[in-house]
């Protein structure tokens, strides 16, 4: 009953109500999550919440990753300083889950406030990689993506700040989505960078992808940047006719060190689409270069920032009380890791007088040019693929010590959210080694629909998600 | 570009541990050196990136509403007395 899809379990579950598949997935989460350590707080008495709503999810168990805000259960963020911290609200994402009868189905381990690309800096513990469990799971959303793709949970939600949720959906062979900036609230979405975080879905195929954000999608009038664009049935994208669709291949994401069975299963992929009507062009994104140092300084900026708020006064830990300059310090030494200290030192960095116009002005200048590429790539294709990221997953610690090439292995999916671009990654093959490969699509903004319809005929053509790793 | 871990760390509000203070100095200086090849970039007539696309803000009505979260974000609170949150007296008679 684990490896149901979402759609098969709307069935199932219309039969008995649901709660022998919430007992078999338990039973899975007892047995495994010791093994990947996906999820940090799993309590079938505490922490699942049944939804109230008996709309399109009813009864299906959906889980959460540790930075999206759940009523009185704690959330902290994967991060010490927000230890025993329970908001006293849902985030938006999770009130419509809970609308559409979702069952909230425990909470996801992650990069500690998302920060990192292999799930390797949570202050919970390392998770790992249902495929080889000596293997990083990708981040941030890795907890997220290991859970999925474990059959420990139906689906998921991640965030997307500079790939994380698609470089783990990759990393662990499932779907991941990262809606246009805005399709999504992100009222409860404790923030990272406040203009590239999206919420999104990471599921076992491209069809329960189109189902959650059916349920995710729309305007909300507690975030002002949720977008009031109608929001169309995304299910009626799922059509296996790709002819006709332009997809472009960009020259610069097929990057110099990038592994040779990575670039192969996105090559074949290609042929694939070929081979079902669509038409594939070369395309340019010139300043692709760029994107890595861009995103290292805005999203470091606006993180330094919203990170201003954790200081052991209002929410979290609170170290010392022998003056409040004192607790404000010893607070926060305590309670963030060495990346949240890395990324919180450089942001303030870069926002400094003196430093601001030479780091933060031209970085956004820079960012500009990177959207500039997109808008005419997209007029000359409709979606453009690429390697979601440019090697198989890593060993766990292998690339800990050295942050900067922890930070180039997103070079391929920081660009989508510099431009705020939709962004699917979903499983194309795998290595000889049996590592999950991923490819990413891209769209124009607001263009899910395009990216729903090239990721479902290819899913469909070639079945590649039907492979589950042997746990 | 000089960068001095102590000042920032201070305006960071983040007292480092000795032992962590090396490697974070050489790690942010190496970070600092990659994202120097921005300043190759010309970028003489491009406007920054001030919204990622034309969005513009969708305000709710500006009507007076009953909240009652007082309470609730108070019980978060590491220290709470009455009403507010509680912090380490700053002002000495």
């Amino acid at each position: 009953m684990h490896q149901l899809t979402l759609k098969q379990a709307l069935e199932e579950v219309r039969k008995d109500g649901g709660s022998a598949l919430i007992k078999a997935l338990s039973a899975r989460v007892s047995s495994l999550n010791p093994k990947l350590n996906a999820f940090l707080r799993f309590d079938p008495a505490v922490s699942v919440v049944r939804g109230e709503g008996k709309g399109p999810l009813q009864g299906l168990p959906i889980s959460i990753k540790d930075n999206i805000c759940i009523q009185g259960l704690e959330t902290t963020c994967a991060s010490k300083i927000l230890k025993g911290h329970r908001p006293p609200y849902n985030a938006t994402a999770v009130e419509r889950l809970k609308n559409a009868g979702a069952v909230i189905f425990g909470q996801c381990n992650m990069d500690e406030f998302a920060f990192g690309s292999s799930c390797e800096t949570s202050a919970y513990g390392v998770c790992r990689n249902p495929w080889d469990t000596e293997r990083v799971p990708g981040g941030s959303s890795g907890g997220s993506a290991a859970a999925v793709a474990s059959d420990m949970t139906l689906a998921a939600l991640g965030s997307d700040t500079g790939g994380s949720i698609r470089q783990p959906a990759a990393f662990c062979g499932v779907v991941g989505l990262k809606p246009t900036y805005g399709r999504v609230s992100r009222y409860g979405l404790i923030a990272f960078g406040s203009s590239f975080d999206q919420i999104g879905p990471i599921t076992k195929t491209v069809e329960d992808a189109a189902l959650l954000m059916n349920v995710l999608a729309g305007h909300d009038e507690k975030d002002s940047t949720a977008s009031s664009e109608p929001v169309p049935d995304y299910t009626k994208s799922l059509v296996r006719d790709v002819k006709g669709l332009r997809i472009g291949l960009p020259q610069e994401y097929f990057v110099e060190g990038m592994d040779p069975e990575v670039e192969k299963s996105v090559r074949q992929a290609a042929e694939v689409f070929k081979k079902l009507g669509a038409e594939i062009k070369s395309v340019s994104l010139p300043n692709t270069s760029q994107a890595v140092a861009v995103y290292y300084i805005v999203a470091v900026a606006e993180a330094s920032s919203n990170l201003g708020r954790f200081d052991g006064v209002r929410f979290g830990i609170r170290a010392s009380e022998q003056s409040l300059k004192d607790l404000y310090f010893e607070t926060r030494d305590e309670g963030f890791g060495a990346e949240a200290k890395r990324r919180i030192l450089l942001g303030t960095f870069v926002l400094s007088a003196g430093y601001y116009d030479a780091y933060y002005r031209q970085g956004q200048k820079v960012r500009t040019l990177i959207r500039d590429d997109f808008s005419r790539a997209f007029k000359d294709v409709d979606v453009i693929l690429s390697a979601t990221a440019p090697t198989p997953p890593f060993k766990i610690g292998e690339k800990l010590s050295d942050p900067l090439a922890m930070y180039l292995s997103d070079i391929l999916t920081i660009p989508a959210n510099l431009a705020g671009v939709p962004a699917m990654s979903l499983p194309c093959g795998f290595t000889s080694s049996g590592l999950p490969v991923g490819m990413q699509l891209m769209a124009r903004p607001f263009d899910e629909p395009a990216l729903f319809r090239a990721a479902y005929a290819f899913e469909q053509e070639t079945q590649v998600y039907k492979k589950k790793p042997k746990l | 570009m000089s960068f001095q871990i102590d000042k920032v760390a201070e305006l960071a509000r983040i007292k480092l541990k000795p032992a962590e203070k090396a490697k974070l100095e050489e790690d942010l200086k190496s970070i600092l050196a990659y994202v120097e090849q921005l300043r190759q970039v010309d970028t003489k007539n491009v406007a920054e990136t001030s919204h990622v696309l034309d969005l513009t803000n969708v305000f709710r009505k500006d009507e007076v509403k009953p909240s009652e979260v007082r309470d609730s974000v108070l019980e978060s609170a590491p220290a709470r007395q009455g009403k507010f949150f509680k912090v380490p007296k700053v002002v000495e008679r």
